[in-house]
């Protein structure tokens, strides 16, 4: 069994409370550098990656890169700025990659 | 299409019909797992939906609390309190198998195991408002500990799912129509050669009965003529 550690990406604001609780922050300004932080901590020990929903958005081909690795899982938390409906997207895109049409 | 290659042979037939067997096995197998990975599948996302519904309603409150708490502070004074925290986490990933496909289970390892003791300052310099905040943080991570398990599940058996149907249909719509064809047609071209042969001996054994007669017929015509 090994030894991960979690990790939140986003906004200065919406991460700054996630530090309490003694996971690694990496408040970021912009989306070009969210990219290179996630794929930057991606290669290192992080087991569960947060990224907020408003990042998100416009990461879609980077996020894709780590959906079939076992040991990296990226999971969207809505940012200060509320849900946008991008992780409930993103459960709806599985369901017609492996069904092949939306059926819920 | 296969069934021009082939070679029309009785080995050939043999092979043919031993890999279209396996082919059907391996066909009803995948169909099966198919199905069954579906069914988790279907659990497992009418659980995250549910989940995230939940989880994505409580960190909006707990941001809400955020925002509260740096009206009432300078954010100053709230970054100064929030700099070095008190709790630090690990997480154990362990994997367990659902139909082949590993998923990660995850436990973690906290520093402190009082939960009540992850305030990383004082409380005279903070509002209270901050402490609830920090509070209700602290109870949504449990659920979101638990949502990346589940979605990350999720997607894996979705890759799995998409590759097992896709070779459930290759079998299913080529490969074993295409042997089925090709068994087809080597058993019409073995059946050909058999009727060309009797027909060919058919022939042969007219011939040699025509001859016979003649010669016969010859023999019998100078017998005569010694006779007479």
């Amino acid at each position: 069994m090994a030894r991960y550690h979690i990790a939140v990406i986003g906004d200065k604001d919406s991460v700054l409370g996630f530090k309490v609780l003694g996971l690694a922050t990496f408040p970021v300004d912009s989306v070009d550098q969210a990219r290179t932080t996630l794929h930057t901590i991606a290669k290192e020990n992080y087991g569960i990656i947060y990224l907020t929903e408003t990042l998100a958005a416009s990461m879609d081909s980077d996020i894709a890169r780590y959906k079939d690795v076992l040991t990296t899982a990226i999971i969207l938390i809505p940012g200060k700025e509320g849900s946008q409906g991008i992780g409930m997207r993103n459960i709806k895109k599985a369901v017609e990659r492996a069904v092949g049409a939306d059926i819920l | 299409m296969a069934a021009t290659v082939v070679n029309p042979t009785r080995m050939e037939l043999t092979r043919l019909k031993r890999k279209l067997k396996t082919a059907q096995r391996g066909h009803k197998l995948l169909k099966d797992k198919r199905d069954e990975l579906m069914k988790q599948f279907l659990d497992t996302v009418r659980e995250v939906r549910t989940l995230r519904s939940q989880v994505e309603a409580e960190l909006m409150r707990v941001h809400g609390s955020f925002t509260v708490a740096s009206a009432l502070m300078s954010g100053a004074a709230m970054e100064q309190a929030l700099m070095y925290p008190k709790q630090s986490v690990e997480l154990d990933m362990s994997f367990h198998n659902v139909m082949s496909v590993n998923v990660p289970t995850y436990t973690y390892k906290t520093r402190t195991s009082d939960t009540s003791d992850i305030f990383p300052y004082g409380f005279a310099t903070t509002s209270g408002e901050l402490d609830s905040a920090v509070e209700a943080l602290g109870d949504v991570f449990q659920s979101m500990l638990k949502l990346a398990q589940i979605e990350k599940t999720a997607q894996l058996l979705a890759e799995e799912i998409e590759k097992t149907r896709r070779r459930v249909n290759a079998l299913e719509y080529v490969m074993i129509p295409n042997t089925q064809e090709a068994i087809r047609y080597i058993t019409m071209k073995l059946d050909e050669n058999e009727r060309s042969t009797t027909t060919r001996l058919m022939k042969v054994k007219d011939m040699l009965l025509q001859q016979a007669l003649e010669e016969q017929k010859a023999r019998d015509a100078e017998a005569l003529q010694n006779f007479q």
